[in-house]
């Protein structure tokens, strides 16, 4: 039965992939199309409101400051607001500000779309800054990624001099997409017993006579968007685990789907830009036979269990139950970790923390690669980059200049490519290095030993692959846990984004070269398997000697 | 025609300041404000009870707490739920996060064995369910396996004189199937079930 639900909830992932694919593709094509009748009127408004007059295309320059401009305003703002949440309205628990390095934390956590949470929502919150700077960050953050993968596919699919409006991008990914959307999915929440309220925290007397607290308040609002934008930030600390959060596993489904289904189908939207949907359905197919992989490490990990509990005598038979909920089981746990840490959402429905170590493995080693499938946007951009990289390690191979969709890849766009595709080992290693040098950094591990290291490098790695899940044991609210992590959070965004813009504005110029005999083609089964042995062998190379360290060891000894 | 082209580019730059500006303000506004009191005011309209967080009442119309949100229950008299490290204590959430290798997760585990064999001498440790001695991601678990309220049976039946078919057919009766037909696992809700063997007891 395990194995039938999960795959059911992966027929019904492929069912969505076309016709939402072809739904964004129509989104941000700018061709006109009947939507416009429903949207076109309010977006005339929006755009003519905020100064954008006439919808000029941007060269890449421009594009990638319109949205570091917009995205920093935005931080300001939120920055200001957690610190004065006492002050502020919709505060019925009374919370107090924010601290500064913890505020610093949590307001670039969200604004890039990881959603790391140094903070327990329910312990430290209003409920206006869980509307006012949450919610609308999981919004903005998510429309950010989503126009700049779009920006890049156009760039690498189209000839001319701009990548698109980044302005009409932003507000056409809330009309039609976000705001849509999620306020659908909320309802369905709410009637699926997830609660939305503005009331204080609950005080009810239980059946046995005590007196038991139960924070409560608008949840539902935040968990839809929360997935569809694969932000992961919780309502509360312990994230979809919560029984308000996540109630059933139905509402578990639906969540893995809206976290899933956008970076599933962008691929296809991909294949609609360049004119060739074998192209998106290779590039799809390569996420999933990863993914695939690693639900099957992960789903056998856990239902085999901790060997250190079965030794105990008890009946283990169901597998690893410790930090997972009973309604979920197995399948949906496993299943959820999987898709989370793919999709880079970060939302948890078990603790990651106290998994197996090889079940452990899963969600590290996804965000490691960080192409599968992927978050808002980003993971397409990072598999098409793993793309060129494969066009090029070809082009080597047989003596070729190298071309990927009929623009010919040369120096300069090699050079960005190699900054972007370094820079994700880099601000993880580095920081996992200098927190094992000071107590500032280990003394926040509560594992002892192997899983000690996997705490830490599963920190950093969560915040370079801006995912925000955690190994939750870990002591991170501290100066030193809060700036590093905020700092390679940045890194972890901006650094691949802008570089990929630029290589998109680049790309954009050149001269199709015609299709030969001798060209490497991108659209077949061959391209797939050399595109996921580019991703592995990458992958392996920077990130093996640490996890053999980490995970592996665990498995090793633990009995 | 200079003067022109001088305030054009002016006003082009200001433009890049001016518009993030404005369009920030404008979505902070729609999502963070606008969009979840909507929300709010259209789930209290329509789904009042699951927005207000599915609460229970007993026979008497007391509210005694969430059916969503597990309680501890000290008295060997009732089902008991999971292991709960902040003893479902729902103003905040959490577990120990002990990892596969922590010693802490033994020796607790450990601890949890030896209580259950003082209070259940008539059920062997190899029948005592996993997920009943194990810590839930939330800690405030509302649920138990069936096995784990089967387990239960004895000692209850002993402890309230109601005999064990009775009681197996109140478990049966408060055991959730899966989600349509396949998702999730089967379950009982442990409140659920004890307000049902309460009023059982009360008649």
């Amino acid at each position: 039965m395990d194995i039938v639900q999960m795959l059911v909830v992966l027929t019904v992932l492929v069912l969505l992939v076309k016709p939402l694919g072809t739904y964004v593709y129509h989104v941000f094509s700018n061709e006109q199309n009947r939507l416009d009748r429903v949207f076109g009127g309010s977006e005339r408004f929006i755009l003519k409101l905020i100064g954008v007059h006439k919808r000029e295309g941007m060269g890449w320059k421009q594009y990638a400051l319109s949205f570091m401009a917009t995205n920093l305003i935005l931080v300001a703002f939120s920055y200001v607001i957690l610190r004065l949440q006492n002050a502020l309205p919709l505060n019925p628990n009374g919370m107090g500000s924010m601290e500064e390095a913890l505020t610093f934390n949590t307001v670039i956590s969200f604004i890039t779309n990881t959603n790391l949470q140094h903070y327990s929502g329910e312990s430290a919150l209003s409920y206006f800054s869980q509307m006012a700077v949450i919610m609308m960050m999981m919004f903005t953050s998510a429309a950010t990624g989503f126009s700049i993968a779009i920006a890049f596919v156009r760039g690498i699919t189209s000839k001319g001099k701009t990548l698109g409006n980044f302005f009409e991008d932003f507000v056409k990914a809330h009309t039609r997409i976000f705001l849509p959307f999620s306020f659908i999915i909320t309802l369905v929440l709410v009637a699926l017993q997830v609660p939305q309220t503005l009331d204080p925290t609950l005080t009810v007397k239980t059946l046995e006579g005590t007196m038991q607290q139960i924070a409560i308040g608008p949840v539902a609002s935040l968990e839809s968007i929360k997935h569809l934008g694969t932000n992961g930030g919780g309502f509360f600390g312990v994230n979809s685990a919560h029984p308000f959060e996540n109630p059933s596993p139905l509402t578990n489904v639906i969540q893995l789907l809206s976290m899933w289904a956008l970076p599933a189908a962008l691929p296809y939207t991909f294949g609609l830009f360049a004119k060739n949907k074998k192209q998106g359905w290779v590039v799809f197919s390569a996420m999933m036979c990863l993914f695939l992989v690693f639900l099957s490490v992960a789903y056998t990990s856990e239902k085999i269990g901790n060997p250190a509990m079965s030794a105990l005598g008890i009946d283990a038979s169901q597998g690893s139950m410790e930090g997972k909920e009973v309604r979920f089981g197995i399948a949906q746990s496993a299943l959820f970790t999987t898709v989370t840490t793919a999709a880079t959402t970060g939302t948890v429905n078990n603790m990651h923390d106290t998994l197996t170590p090889l079940g452990g493995l899963v969600p590290l080693g996804e965000m490691m690669l960080n192409v599968v499938f992927g978050g808002k946007g980003v993971g397409l951009i990072n598999m098409l980059m793993y793309a060129i990289l494969a066009v090029f390690i070809c082009g080597l191979m047989v003596g070729r200049t190298p071309e990927f969709l009929g623009r010919k890849i040369e120096p300069r766009e090699m050079k960005l490519i190699a900054v972007a595709i370094l820079a994700h080992p880099f601000i993880i290693l580095v920081p996992t290095a200098i927190s094992f040098m000071t107590e500032l950094g280990y003394g926040a591990i509560t594992n002892a030993g192997f899983h000690g290291i996997s705490q830490v490098l599963y920190e950093f790695t969560s915040s370079a692959a801006n995912n925000g899940s955690g190994f939750e044991g870990l002591a991170d609210n501290t100066p030193f846990w809060n700036i590093s992590t905020g700092l390679v959070m940045l890194f972890g965004r901006y650094i691949s984004m802008i570089a990929m813009l630029a290589v998109a504005g680049s790309l954009m110029r050149k001269p199709t070269v015609p299709e030969t005999i001798g060209t490497l083609r991108t659209d077949n089964k061959l391209f797939g398997a050399l595109l996921i042995g580019t991703v592995l062998l990458i992958g392996a190379l920077t990130f093996l000697p640490v996890i053999v360290l980490g995970p592996i060891a665990e498995f090793l000894t633990l009995r | 025609m200079f003067d022109n082209r001088n305030k054009r580019s002016r006003s082009y730059r200001l433009s890049a300041i001016t518009i993030p500006l404005r369009i920030s303000v404008l979505f902070m506004v729609i999502c963070g404000i606008i969009y979840p009191l909507a929300s709010t005011g259209a789930a209290q309209l329509l789904f009042p009870r699951q927005a207000d967080g599915s609460l229970m009442k007993d026979s008497t119309g007391q509210i005694v707490g969430s059916e969503l949100i597990g309680q501890s229950f000290n008295n060997p008299q009732w089902f008991q739920g999971r292991v709960s490290s902040i003893d479902y204590n729902a103003a905040g959430s959490g577990s120990n996060n002990f990892g596969p290798s922590n010693p802490a997760l033994t020796l607790r585990t450990a601890a949890s064995i030896e209580a259950w064999k003082l209070d259940n001498p008539d059920i062997s440790v190899s029948e005592l369910p996993i997920a009943l001695i194990t810590n839930s991601g939330s800690g405030l678990d509302p649920h138990i396996t069936p096995q784990s309220a089967m387990v239960q049976i004895p000692r209850i039946s002993k402890l309230t004189g109601e005999p064990a078919d009775v009681l197996q057919q109140l478990v049966d009766k408060h055991t959730e199937g899966r989600d349509l037909g396949v998702f999730g696992d089967e379950r009982v809700n442990v409140l659920k079930l004890n307000l049902a063997l309460s009023a059982m007891l009360g008649e």
